[in-house]
């Protein structure tokens, strides 16, 4: 018997019952179609954690001061000053794993020009800041090491403050003011976009470090940087430059082993990983539902092909009277239900697709369809149709004809 | 029934020969039916041979049991036994896509028996659209179209009307006359008037095995 006769009476038993077969169909449309769009949501959203991950820049340590005890209270990590432009010198100059570092300072304050105010973050940081985020200027001209040592007043436009204050203007050799100290304009930044933590990194403006430190922060000592980042040589020497690192400041900051350190280094590698493991564990959880919801939609498929063999026993008793063995009417009924459980996946990937595309434009969330999801769910699809069709059929072959062709 | 056996049939050894019109008559429960079943090779026998074309049946797995009733046995039963929403046609093709031929040869051959059996025409109607003669004959040309040896019929006119039971009649007749052996399970007397010879069952055994007509007889020897 040829497999496409075998397709043919398939199809016509499927067409015969068209909506028990649909509503048979339903669970195996919603299982793959929740597979399809978790799977896409789920791509997408790692991506994004990759993105902004990699937006940050690559192979960076940030070391931040320790916390400080004020009046029995204790600050969080960073809140102690205890960090200094000469610990980012110093870092740079004698860590040998150390590409770049970088002290930089942060305060927010509102920021004029003419007629228009925007309230932003500004930082100041060293020039190799913009090496160690990889963050070109595409207006105008760089912080140079002239501005930073003459703490010239002049200052770099991230992308939203630039829209800000000047519209679609070139804001380059205007004048600003930052809390009230004006400053020139001397480029624009590269677009960024978001932080992992959701922060837009566009609005922003940079000055040089000790124009920062002279003229925005209020502190007792103005060499006090709040962070110093830092990148290392290549990603494998990241762990290295951390501890060399470590060394360095325990050794400047004469910390011995039974002392505290009043510093801290974090590693975004280590963010990294974390983030990969909760979107893999998120994708376990996904997955696991979907399997679920595959599992049911199975057994609804072993259920109603139950019934068709119990429906149609006469007609097994027919074919096995002129001449169909127990393989034909085995091969019958099993393509009955892959076709069924194909025939659904195949609906599932359209309908997941779909929602994946509703949901991406309507929360504006990438999602990303890959042909491997696609294919599993297929694959899939058919297993389960393999698996649940296959007792039911067994059962059809298993008939004795005379008993089968007598069937009422 | 437990482990209680029943026999059905005991001691009976009778020949049918080839170009043969048999009819088998009997009350129910006179072991006609499964006598029938295992001249249909559906049942198998507890112990005794069936020697089907010379060939001892008895030890064949229920695959060779399938090929043996796809290729030289042809089934007419009385409740007509087609698939319903299919066509014509494609019935009587369905012993052709057990014997694995391709469509165009199905096709072919499907064709013939619908004639031979006075359908041309009818093909694509489905057993609903037809009369009960008319399902009756597509069941016939389904037996007939694998060029089978014998053909069993069980009770064949039990669910038809004496016009057409004349009918079906006639045309077991002329297929018989082509040289077909025709094996027919009936009750009714003048139904089996038709066959050349009537083999009669009661209680699991023969009790006459009457040559009733000359003709196939004649033929026969000749």
């Amino acid at each position: 018997m040829d497999f496409l006769q075998t397709l043919k009476i398939a199809i016509r038993a499927l067409r015969t019952n068209k909506m028990r077969s649909f509503l048979t169909m339903l669970g195996i449309i919603i299982g793959i179609a929740a597979v399809i769009a978790m799977m896409a949501v789920g791509t997408g959203a790692s991506y994004v954690i990759s993105q902004q991950i990699a937006s940050i820049g690559s192979n960076i340590i940030l070391v931040l001061p320790g916390s400080t005890t004020s009046g029995g209270l204790r600050t969080g990590s960073g809140g102690a000053q205890t960090l200094t432009s000469d610990d980012a010198r110093a870092i740079m100059a004698e860590c040998p794993s150390v590409a770049y570092s970088a002290g930089t300072v942060r305060t927010s304050g509102q920021i004029v020009s003419g007629n228009m105010n925007w309230s932003s973050v500004v930082m100041g940081g060293t020039p190799e800041l913009f090496e160690i985020r990889e963050w070109p200027v595409i207006s105008g001209r760089a912080i140079t090491q002239e501005d930073e040592a003459g703490a010239v007043k002049v200052c770099l436009l991230g992308q939203t403050v630039a829209e800000n204050l000047f519209g679609s203007a070139d804001p380059v050799g205007n004048i600003i003011r930052i809390k009230k100290i004006p400053f020139t304009v001397i480029g624009i930044l590269d677009r960024k976009g978001q932080s992992p933590q959701g922060q837009d990194q566009d609005d922003a403006v940079f000055v040089p470090l000790r124009t920062a430190q002279r003229n925005l922060v209020r502190s007792q000592r103005p060499e006090i940087v709040t962070s110093i980042i830092v990148k290392a040589k290549s990603e494998e020497l990241i762990n290295t430059a951390e501890s060399e690192i470590q060394a360095l400041l325990n050794q400047r900051h004469r910390i011995s082993n039974s002392k505290e350190p009043d510093f801290s280094t974090r590693n975004l590698s280590e963010i990294l990983a974390v983030a990969e493991k909760s979107s893999k564990a998120m994708s376990l959880l996904l997955g696991a539902v979907a399997s679920i919801s595959l599992i049911v939609g199975g057994i609804g498929i072993m259920n109603i092909m139950l019934v068709s063999v119990t429906e149609r026993t006469r007609e097994i008793g027919i074919r096995m009277a002129i001449g169909a063995k127990k393989s034909d009417i085995l091969l019958q009924f099993m393509t009955e239900a892959v076709l069924l459980t194909m025939l659904g996946g195949l609906i599932g990937i359209a309908l997941g697709a779909g929602g994946a595309t509703i949901v991406s434009r309507m929360l504006d969330w990438p999602t990303m369809i890959s042909f491997q999801s696609i294919a599993i769910a297929f694959v899939f699809s058919g297993a389960v149709g393999i698996f649940f069709g296959f007792y039911p059929a067994k059962k059809a072959a298993g008939l004795n004809p005379i008993d089968a062709l007598r069937y009422e | 029934m437990g482990d209680q056996q029943f026999e059905a049939l005991k001691g009976i050894s009778f020949d049918i020969a080839p170009g043969e019109f048999v009819a088998i008559m009997g009350a129910s429960g006179s072991g006609k039916s499964t006598g029938m079943n295992i001249l249909g090779c559906l049942d198998r026998q507890t112990s005794g041979r069936y020697l089907l074309d010379g060939v001892d049946v008895g030890g064949m797995t229920t695959d060779q049991l399938a090929d043996i009733r796809n290729k030289k046995l042809g089934f007419v039963f009385q409740g007509f036994n087609l698939l319903a929403r299919t066509p014509a046609i494609e019935n009587v093709e369905l012993p052709l896509v057990y014997a694995g031929l391709h469509s165009k040869e199905r096709r072919q051959k499907a064709l013939i028996a619908m004639e031979q059996v006075g359908l041309s025409g009818k093909e694509n109607n489905h057993p609903s659209q037809l009369s009960g003669g008319q399902q009756q004959r597509v069941a016939i040309a389904r037996a007939l179209v694998n060029n089978p040896a014998v053909i069993l019929a069980d009770e064949p006119t039990g669910n038809l009307d004496s016009s057409t039971t004349e009918e079906i009649m006639g045309l077991f007749t002329t297929l018989n006359r082509q040289g077909i052996t025709i094996i027919m399970v009936t009750h009714e007397h003048d139904v089996a008037a038709y066959a050349g010879r009537q083999i009669t069952f009661k209680d699991g055994r023969i009790i006459s095995d009457l040559q009733t007509s000359q003709t196939s007889q004649t033929r026969l020897k000749a």
